[in-house]
């Protein structure tokens, strides 16, 4: 019984292709739209905590000021910290791998006839090893170059490429405002991070070099923290908070004017967001769904005379009621999950095409598949079932008599 | 008039069936208090001008529609008193019913037209063929059974409808003109191939026609005028016969 209705279905769905592919479009584009907006959603927040880890997961960013202000953001008014604090929660903390002080600005380095504005970084060999930064040629600086700020640097790939273009720069010397100095390596490219800023657009110099030749004071406006593996960075955070406060010498009660951020805080800020995007396109294309579902609703009208004489054909033959209107449930079944499985196919191509192009990983989630399925069911019992139970329950003279 | 057997049980009794279509100043009387017997075995030829209730009737018999007052009995069960699906199972399993318009399904070859009162009665799929192919052949339309309704004239789709009804070698057939669109050759043919199946299978056949030829045929004529049925018309085409 059930079987024969399987095939009286698919026979009267073959039957009336255009009719047929018609309907299932709208579940065709819909399915795709819901599954192709939220997978790359879910793959773009996945390239986000990706680029967030290769900052360094066990990283923690001491800055003065208060609150995040995103990447660089620093107040004015607080004061700066010396390379004396860095030194210190080296020393005073336990479960510190290392201890980055930095500070930078933006200014014009030149090489021959190029020049290029880029940011120009004062810090230490373990700035690189906090953030994940390798050497692609040359070398670090030496303990004694450090102390006596010697004029070295190191270039970012993209200062490289724009400075020197295919020449190799070590050795030769590179302008930044009146500081002249020499080039001893280079660094790998990390990219673009998520936020679209180019990682690479920098010139490491020694902290000492930096502070004397282009700052011209001590100050220091960040310090990099890394927790050694194992050591919780909620701990580490708050003995360089007690630690700091004790060191500015701020009274019980007032406010921290520095603030220590874990990347990790961070991550899930940036991961929130677009996790709020996802939820948004994925909102959007439920609504094209939906639109869908009404475009099988008008097939379904359209063609209500035509199926209203068949249900009393049927009906007039002996048919019982429950008999017609299986097989309408069938063929409303049999149509929409074949139109949710086209679409879930062409969603998911299309996602893995766009996170490719992206250069973010395709990651699918079998539960959005599942749901996208039962959900184009449900439509298609929905708007391909319920009209025709309206025609079943009509005496069958009535239904043949549908113009 | 052999066939009939008149001291058995009547088939089919109407006890003044009416029929009202819309109501106050729109009302249609399309019956008006119909009184009918049908003996088992009878060959009865319905006639009448047009709009006088035939097809109406026909429909009642058939049990698609049901009457506005009044009783229609069939084989002594009181069809009123059945539900929306003993009526289907009647149908089903009794009735052969030839529609005015045919009502083919569209897009449906012949032979699928013909096999879905099969179907419906869960015959086997290999027999539905034989059957189905058999019925064709009967009307004449051997070799058109991959054919649609679309893809047929009128003539050829009343026949297809005709092999629909007696695929199932109903009780009793209703045939609402069954070669309306027939030219006279071919209406003969149906006419023999109805009376053989109304001698040999004892089927009872009720047949609306506008043709004395076609109503020759028969057994019997009742004749409708007005939503009644005219008594004086039946006796006039008795002494005739
Ligand atoms: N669905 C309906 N709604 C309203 N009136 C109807 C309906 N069906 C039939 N009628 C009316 O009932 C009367 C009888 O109609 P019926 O179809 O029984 O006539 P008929 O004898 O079969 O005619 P014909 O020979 O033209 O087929 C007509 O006056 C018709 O207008
Ligand atoms: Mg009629």
């Amino acid at each position: 019984m059930i079987w024969e209705t399987f095939m009286l279905a698919q026979r009267e769905i073959r039957r009336n292709m255009l009719r047929s592919s018609l309907t299932i479009l709208g579940i065709v584009i819909g399915v795709a739209a819901v599954i192709t907006m939220v997978t790359l959603g879910n793959s773009a927040t996945a390239q986000v905590s990706a680029d967030i880890a290769k900052l360094g997961s066990n990283l923690l960013q001491v800055r003065p000021g208060q609150g995040f202000h995103g990447p660089g953001g620093v107040r004015s008014a607080a004061r700066m910290f010396t390379q004396a604090d860095a030194e210190a929660i080296l020393a005073q903390i336990s479960g510190i791998a290392a201890v980055a002080p930095a500070s930078s600005r933006t200014t014009q380095a030149i090489y021959g006839n190029e020049n290029r504005s880029t940011t120009v970084m004062g810090s230490t060999n373990d700035f690189l090893a906090v953030r994940n930064w390798t050497l692609a040629t040359g070398r670090l600086f030496t303990e004694s170059e450090m102390r006596s700020g010697k004029a070295l640097c190191i270039l970012g790939a993209t200062v490289q490429k724009e400075l020197f273009g295919g020449q190799n720069p070590i050795g030769n010397a590179v302008r930044l405002q009146k500081l002249t100095c020499q080039v001893i390596g280079t660094l790998e490219s990390k990219g673009q991070s998520s936020f679209g800023t180019d990682q690479d657009d920098f010139v490491l110099l020694p902290l000492r070099t930096f502070q004397r030749r282009i700052q011209g004071d001590n100050d220091v406006s960040v310090i990099y923290v890394s927790a050694r593996e194992g050591f919780s960075t909620e701990k580490v955070q708050r003995n360089i908070e007690s630690l700091m406060r004790e060191r500015r010498k701020i009274p019980r009660g007032k406010e921290d004017d520095f603030n220590v951020r874990d990347m990790k805080e961070i991550m899930n800020t940036l991961t929130g967001t677009t996790r709020v995007l996802t939820t948004l396109l994925a909102a959007v294309a439920a609504v094209s769904l939906l639109v869908g579902g009404i475009g099988i609703m008008n097939i379904m009208l359209v063609s209500v005379t035509e199926r209203t004489r068949e249900i009393g054909i049927r009906l007039a033959i002996g048919a019982l009621e429950k008999e017609v209107l299986l097989q309408f449930l069938v063929e409303a079944l049999v149509l929409s999950s074949f139109g949710g499985v086209v679409g879930i196919i062409l969603g998911l191509g299309t996602a893995a095409i766009g996170a490719n192009a992206l250069g973010a990983p395709f990651i699918w989630s079998p539960g959005l598949v599942a749901l996208s399925f039962f959900f184009s069911g449900a439509v298609g019992v929905f708007f391909g079932y319920f009209p025709a139970r309206k025609a079943a329950r009509l005496d069958p003279i009535e239904a043949l008599r549908h113009e | 008039m052999n066939s009939i057997v008149y001291n058995s049980q009547p088939l089919i009794v109407f006890k003044k069936v009416s029929k009202v279509y819309g109501r106050g100043g729109a009302a249609v009387h399309a019956l008006r208090g119909v009184d009918l017997t049908i003996m088992p075995g009878e060959f009865v030829a319905v006639m009448g001008p047009s709009g006088s209730g035939k097809s109406t009737c026909m429909n009642i018999l058939g049990c698609l529609d049901t009457p506005t007052s009044g009783d229609y009995v069939f084989e002594g069960i009181y069809v009123g008193n059945l539900s929306r699906d003993q009526r289907a199972l009647l149908r089903r399993h009794y009735l052969g019913f030839i529609f005015q318009g045919f009502n083919l399904l569209h897009r449906t070859s012949a032979l699928e037209n013909v096999e879905l009162p099969l179907i419906y009665r869960g015959t086997p799929l290999e027999e539905r063929r034989r059957r189905g192919l058999a019925a064709l052949a009967a009307v004449g339309l051997a070799g058109w059974e991959s054919h649609t309704p679309g893809e047929l004239s009128g003539g050829q789709q009343q026949r297809v409808a005709i092999a629909r009804a007696i695929v199932t070698e109903p009780k009793v057939l209703l045939a609402d003109e069954p070669t309306g669109n027939l030219d006279s050759e071919r209406s003969r043919e149906i006419m023999e191939l109805l009376t053989t199946f109304n001698r040999e299978n004892h089927i009872t056949i009720l047949m609306v026609t506008h043709e004395a030829d076609m109503a020759a045929y028969s057994g019997r004529q009742i004749c409708f005028r007005d939503g009644r049925i005219d008594e004086n018309q039946m006796v006039k085409s008795r002494v005739a016969l």
